[in-house]
């Protein structure tokens, strides 16, 4: 399994909002493994994919450059069920950001029906913490890009302007193959 | 908000620490500590800032609630106990809080310990008349 919980973003907007998407499939293990017989998406997981949403969208605003980890939600709730079939929509917006940490408030839609709302608070971890190991980072800027690029970051990126964010201006190295 | 009444003050205080702690209205009494009584952890000042900035239309810099870069610093700690000049520093950083009982055992860890809501009402209340 891989931990990617939603597909594709739509919209991702430097610093202000993001929309991505998870298709629901019956092929997914983890809907028969929740409830037999009653295959549904786990909430725990609609609660990542909420939070893999908001945590591109907070680490864009800190350039991809540094330490950004899922604090704490301080509100999530659900209502009704996810089921094969269903797209999950998840929208992000930032609440607020600073420089130790930022807020966003994220739903989950199944068409019109909202499924799940969550305010999620991300911190920044200072990379030159006595806490943290020297060089510490969460992930290898290689897997970083190839995860941006799966789900499309700079496929519909952009600046609150409207220019397109490039992954050039945010240091990326260079990859041998085209995704 | 400049002109808000202490009572105003506690009753948003109270409204942003039930939301960011998960506790219960009755809970935020003014004696009530944040991290003894209300289990507030580091990670959730962060969120009490941004809950009371929005509150009352105020700006809250890094260390001004908390200082941490005192608590941290050589210069004002040994052994794990804020020394004579770090008192005062804190003292002259937080004019809001009542530091008499932690300045008779200045283990740095009791300073988040002993913060109240009290003090965190005392704090807003100062940052609004430093605006007016």
């Amino acid at each position: 399994m891989r931990w990617f919980w939603l597909d594709r973003f739509t919209e991702f907007t430097s610093g202000t909002r993001a929309t991505a998407v998870k298709c629901v499939a019956l092929s997914e293990e983890h809907l028969h493994d929740h409830w037999p017989f009653y295959p549904v998406m786990p909430n725990t997981l609609i609660a990542e994919g909420m939070a893999q949403a908001g945590g591109l969208l907070v680490s864009e605003f800190y350039r991809f450059s540094e330490l950004v980890v899922l604090a704490k939600f301080s509100k999530c709730t659900f209502s009704g069920l996810a089921r094969p079939g269903d797209v999950l929509t998840y929208r992000a917006v930032v609440d607020q950001a600073k420089d130790a940490g930022a807020s966003v408030m994220v739903t989950a839609h199944v068409g019109e029906r909202r499924q799940a709302e969550a305010e999620i608070f991300f911190a920044r971890l200072d990379a030159d913490s006595q806490d943290l190991p020297k060089g510490t980072r969460l992930f290898d800027p290689n897997h970083l890009y190839h995860w941006l690029k799966l789900v499309g970051v700079f496929d519909v990126g952009t600046r609150p302007d409207g220019t397109r964010l490039r992954p050039e201006d945010y240091g990326f190295p260079s990859l041998t193959f085209d995704l | 908000m400049a002109t808000a009444t202490k009572e105003e003050i506690f009753s948003k205080v109270q409204e942003a620490l039930v939301d960011a702690l998960g506790v219960e209205d009755e809970e935020v009494t003014p004696e009530a500590t944040l991290q003894g009584d209300l289990d507030a952890e580091s990670i959730d000042f962060l969120d009490i800032v941004f809950r009371l900035e929005k509150a009352f239309d105020i700006k809250i810099e890094r260390g001004e609630l908390f200082p941490e870069d005192i608590l941290t610093s050589t210069d004002y700690v040994e052994e794990g106990r804020v020394n004579s000049a770090g008192i005062a520093k804190l003292r002259e950083r937080m004019p809001f809080a009542d530091l008499s009982k932690f300045e008779r055992d200045p283990v740095v860890q009791k300073l988040g310990q002993q913060l109240t809501v009290r003090d965190m009402c005392n704090f807003v209340e100062h940052k609004l008349s430093a605006a007016a």
